[in-house]
């Protein structure tokens, strides 16, 4: 492998860092909603996708079967098979090392590697093993550590952490609401979601709201 | 198994499923422009359904309570460009005030 460039380093270090860092909330929230420290570390682990992690823990917490949490975390993950789709001809890997880089393919790993790309093709593959790698450590480091604290505060909502959660959602829906008609669609699945609430079982509410996505977009 | 059991294993091995298809499936097939509008939109309203769900519900009811202070305080911080980490843990603290103190 050729010298990684300092600018790479430092953007892949700087983003791995503070999404990891973001681990402790996840670990904490697992805690929080229900789920073993063993179970949340596994999810950081083996899911390692923090929406979906987030999705099904959030789901399962509030009741909902685990049936629906699987699906909202599943639907949410389908992005990272776009960024697969996206990524494996730049990567060109096969075998164990596909496996890998397909693990390993999330929103920051992606984002940072297409980034690169403007400087040169190296920089773009250092980009994304590197951050990959480094986000996977410390998503997984903080975890532990979020889950461990959780665990011996006790009541976690004395603490806050039945609202980090729903901010943690909205700092991720945040920058997808750049355009007027993505807004009307957030404001539409949040009044949906409240009202089937009392109607529906526990998890449905937010299912049904990917038909609504569905049926905007065939429909633009 | 128990339903968080089943939740884990089932979240973890679709997950990978996903990002594996997504590395060997023909490029072509997921170039449909029709595709890639809803994958962008499918995000934004189960975020958006999550956000809602967590604030105001729990347990199948509707309620308002210390946790829209919290979300409050996140959009808050999100108007002041706020990095990811303040703004969960100024939701948080904001959130743990009211729960402890009204």
């Amino acid at each position: 492998m050729s010298k990684i460039d300092s600018v790479t380093v430092r953007d892949s270090l700087s983003v791995s860092f503070t999404v990891g860092a973001y681990g402790v909330a996840f670990g904490a929230a697992a805690v929080a909603n229900g789920f073993s420290v063993v179970q949340s570390c596994l999810l950081s682990l083996l899911t390692f996708s923090g929406a979906s992690q987030f999705a099904v823990i959030g789901v399962v917490g509030a009741g909902g079967s685990a049936i629906s949490g699987i699906a909202t975390a599943s639907l949410l993950g389908i992005r990272n098979a776009l960024y697969g789709v996206i990524m494996a001809p730049r990567l060109k890997v096969s075998g164990l090392r596909r496996v890998i880089a397909a693990q390993i393919t999330i929103d920051e790993s992606t984002g940072v590697a297409l980034g690169a790309e403007k400087r040169n093709e190296a920089a773009m593959r250092h980009a994304f093993w590197l951050t990959g790698s480094a986000v996977f450590i410390f998503w997984n480091l903080f975890t532990v550590a979020g889950a461990l604290g959780a665990q011996a505060m006790g009541d976690t909502r004395a603490w806050g952490l039945d609202s980090a959660v729903p901010a943690a959602f909205l700092g991720l829906l945040w920058p997808r609401l750049e355009k007027n008609s993505d807004r009307a669609l957030a404001i539409v699945s949040i009044i949906f979601a409240i009202a089937m609430t009392p109607i529906l079982p526990a998890g449905l509410p937010i299912i049904a709201t990917a038909f609504i996505a569905i049926t905007v977009g065939l429909r633009r | 198994m128990n339903t968080f059991w089943f939740a884990t294993i089932g979240t973890s091995v679709i997950a990978f499923a996903l990002k594996f298809a997504g590395h060997s499936i023909p490029q072509q097939w997921l170039e449909n422009p029709k595709l890639q509008k809803i994958n962008a939109l499918i995000p934004i309203a189960l975020l958006s359904a999550l956000v809602a769900v967590q604030t105001f519900t729990s347990e199948s009811k509707v309620m308002i309570d210390h946790r829209l202070a919290g979300l409050c305080t996140a959009v808050v911080a999100l108007l002041l460009k706020a990095p990811f980490p303040v703004v969960v843990i100024s939701a948080a603290v904001t959130s743990a005030v009211m729960y402890n103190w009204l």
